[in-house]
């Protein structure tokens, strides 16, 4: 396949010292070996001055002298080499690096030097206070951990401070307004008893909190990117460049983002149109499964509006872009999204919940401290130490690591499986599932057509016709050279436009193509449908004998019977809603063993009927890849697509899952409800040791020792307990595995 | 105990020296890849070409 003429200009980038840049995601690495032999070959390449691949994100980033080459014959490299790659386009890739993990690692590792130095002089003040330190010793060492924490709390503090800041100003309660409210309080506390020359203070308490919590944070964070960075890999691998019609007939490969309303892009047969818009000429087959659900071809003419997404079956197309009008399916795809995102955001996540629960009641709890013990007699400066310390020690930094370190293990597992989040709490919404709705076309088939496996040709004739079909662009005729494995083209084989192939083997006549093209009997052909609806047929006929009618299709994709009886057995009801025929629908349903489905349906109707399931009180995942599933993804409670789904239907999605196979749906549920397990089992251990500790802090016992050991000891347990997920999500989905 | 004046600026310094390597590496982008380097010291790509180990060897006994 040659490369078509490509705009570089508008992925390359210029560096500080003049030389072009260019990052690309690349497919196919695999391991190390690939990388050395990667950068090894570029290197060689004239005018390369660095390569260098990323083998945690699978990224390359190239740099070269632009005097004395191009991108084309990096690229044209890596294909040799055997790789896919794409560049990235730099509108698209914003932040290059990773500038919001950075911030949080310094942080980090500011809040870390300060809470070990720290501690070093609390250990002394604490063995001190138990012989014999003086006063003047004590008060240095104080001083000088005023000096290390007060830096610190305003630097490391300000990711929290920010967010707080802004959920007050918007009227909510999270998790960092208590974390604010606490941190400030104990570290004023402490300047305040420093500046008494007190016996205590609690700097360190302060300082590790922040650093505990970052850590948590930094957990959170790193899921995020790693899908992340992955999702952008797939979204641009998949090529999203158009053949873009310049002024004096040459076509240029632009990156959609440069495309504006009115340009015209052209579009060859077999090729898929990325773009929305209007046939300006050509006339053509269009594959519109990816966008209606439909398995027939369309044709289509000047004037008829096409969507990207779709398959250009067999002619020349070109295209004039257009946004999206009024009235047609993908205006109204948009509008029905919009919508639906906007019920999605209502979703509280389980640690905000817990937020809103938690603080009002510690915060209840210490200021009853107070008032208690002034009612009781004590002075105020006394009572408001010992109510601070309720504060600093109900700080909730256990609950701040609690849910991070379970989905940052679980998001690992999802991985293995093959599953990649987009969004962080996709894993508690999918636990509370129990109805699931499919998509049938692409979802619970594959993506591409196939050649069934009842096809009834002997293995000479069958190569024979995969043969024949190479030379054809149709993509049934390509699903059977696929299929067959053919390499070789006969060499005489012509194309008929719009019927079929034929050639001349050893002095008899093939053909291969439609049914009609074949002389095939109708009589035969519909007897054909009824047995196999959701097939199509192309006919292959040698010599004058009768033809042979091979069914290609979509099929279900490998394991999909399987997973189907597995959910059915783990107790989910399943659905399916699908845009193609009664016919087909209905056939797909009974070889799973699903009662209750629905075809012919339109986007607007599978939201219906998803709301009405949601209204009954039922949890929904809906799983779906095509354009019009796009709003009904982001109408249910959770939703998961192929990675073969249209990019619009992916972003409204939760999660995605890569291959052929459906079993990654079955364990991304069965991880998810383990690891909303254990988050539960988290949050009552916070809770356990609140109920321990606050009675203790309520009657003044709390000591900054006592805070200390009580703060770390929780987070290191709810750490220790999400790393369990490992253990008991990895024995029960291992079997499966080996099935 | 008036050398804990000197020791503990001393403590805190090479402390702080630690840090700001740190924070020099992470600006530096050492932590970009957490999987490549591991295998990159395995690379023998950098050694001469149609050098044999055996000889290599040879030559640096003799």
């Amino acid at each position: 396949m040659s490369t078509p003429e490509r705009d570089w200009a508008a992925f390359v980038t210029d560096t500080d010292d003049g030389r072009a840049h260019m990052d690309l995601a690349v497919d196919g690495i695999t391991c190390a070996a690939c990388m050395y032999e990667i950068e090894r070959g570029l290197q060689k390449l004239e005018g390369v001055e660095k390569a260098r691949v990323n083998l945690s994100s699978h990224r390359l980033s190239v740099d070269w002298d632009q005097k004395k080459t191009n991108p084309s014959p990096i690229v044209d490299l890596l294909q040799k080499l055997g790789y896919k790659a794409y560049p990235f386009d730099p509108a698209q890739v914003k932040s290059r690096g990773d500038v919001a993990g950075k911030e949080i690692l310094r942080a980090l590792a500011v809040s870390g030097f300060a809470a070990m130095n720290i501690m070093l002089l609390s250990i002394s003040v604490w063995s001190g206070n138990a012989s014999d330190i003086d006063n003047e010793t004590r008060a240095f060492f104080h001083w000088i951990s005023a000096l290390i924490a007060l830096p610190t709390v305003a630097y490391s503090g300000r990711i929290f401070f920010r967010s707080a800041y802004m959920a007050v100003k918007t009227k909510r309660l999270n998790m960092d307004v208590p974390i604010t409210i606490g941190v400030l309080l104990a570290t004023g506390l402490s300047l305040w008893q420093t500046i008494q020359e007190a016996k205590h203070a609690y700097f360190d308490s302060a300082v590790m909190l922040l650093f505990f919590l970052l850590v948590g944070r930094y957990f959170d964070h790193l899921m995020r990117r790693k899908t992340r960075a992955f999702a952008e890999n797939l979204a641009t691998l998949k090529a999203e460049s158009a053949a873009k019609i310049l002024e004096d007939g040459t076509t240029l490969d632009v990156p959609l983002s440069k495309l504006t309303v009115g340009d015209r892009v052209l579009v060859r047969a077999g090729e898929r149109i990325s773009v929305d818009g209007r046939i300006a000429a050509g006339s053509s087959e269009v594959d519109q499964s990816l966008v209606t659900g439909e398995t027939l071809l369309q044709f289509v003419a000047k004037g008829d509006l096409v969507y990207a997404g779709t398959m250009n079956a067999d002619g020349v197309l070109e295209i004039e872009v257009t946004a999206a009008a009024k009235g047609t399916l993908l205006d109204e795809v948009n509008r029905l999204l919009e919508t639906a995102m906007e019920g999605r955001s209502r979703y509280v996540h389980i640690a905000d919940r817990a937020s809103q629960l938690y603080a009002p009641v510690v915060h209840a709890a210490a200021l009853l401290t107070l008032v208690g013990w002034i009612m009781l007699g004590m002075a105020w400066q006394p009572a408001l130490v010992i109510a601070i310390s309720v504060l600093i020690i109900t700080c909730p930094c256990a609950l701040g690591l609690a849910i991070p370190a379970v989905q940052v293990v679980a998001s690992g597992l999802f991985f293995n499986e093959r599953v990649l989040l987009n969004a962080g709490d996709a894993i508690e919404r999918l636990a509370g599932v129990d109805t699931i709705v499919f998509d049938k076309t692409g979802t619970l088939t594959l993506p591409e057509a196939s050649l069934s496996k009842d096809h009834g040709l002997s293995p000479e004739q069958l190569d024979l016709a995969g043969r024949l079909a190479l030379s054809s662009s149709h993509p049934l005729s390509q699903a059977i050279a696929r299929a067959t494995g053919a390499q070789q083209i006969l060499p005489d084989a012509k194309e008929v436009t719009g019927k079929g192939v034929e050639a001349i083997v050893d002095g008899t006549q093939v053909k291969l193509g439609s049914p009609a093209f074949c002389g095939v009997a109708d009589a035969k052909l519909v007897q054909a449908r009824d047995r196999q609806p959701d097939a199509s047929f192309v006919a292959f006929q040698l010599g004058e004998a009768d033809a042979h009618l091979l069914p290609v299709g979509q099929f279900m994709r490998e394991g999909a019977t399987e997973t189907i009886q597995k959910l059915k057995d783990a107790g989910f009801s399943i659905e399916i809603l699908s845009g193609d025929h009664a016919g087909a629908v209905k056939h797909a349903a009974d070889v799973l063993g699903v009662d209750c489905w629905k075809a012919g349906l339109k986007p607007q109707d599978k939201i219906n009927r998803i709301e009405e399931l949601k209204a009954q009180g039922k949890n929904v995942l809906m799983v779906g890849d095509g354009l019009n599933d796009a709003p009904s993804l982001a109408a249910a409670n959770v939703s998961i697509s192929p990675v073969s789904a249209v990019h619009v239907s992916q972003a409204a999605a939760d999660a995605v899952f890569l291959g052929d196979s459906l079993a990654p749906v079955m364990s991304a549920l069965t991880i998810s409800q383990k690891a909303r397990g254990l988050m539960n089992q988290n949050l009552a251990l916070s809770v356990i040791y609140n109920l321990i500790a606050v009675p203790f802090a309520v009657l003044g016992f709390v000591t900054p020792l006592v805070a200390a050991l009580a703060m770390s000891g929780s987070s290191i347990i709810v750490t220790l307990n999400a790393v369990r997920l490992r253990m008991i999500a990895g024995t029960t989905t291992q079997p499966d595995q080996e099935a | 105990m008036e050398v804990l004046i000197y020791l503990i600026p001393i403590a805190l310094v090479l402390g702080g020296a630690g840090l700001v390597a740190f924070l020099w590496s992470l600006r530096s982008g050492q932590y970009d890849d957490m999987e490549g380097p591991k295998w990159r010291i395995l690379d023998d790509g950098d050694l001469q070409e149609n050098t044999e180990p055996v000889e290599a060897a040879k030559r640096k006994v003799s």
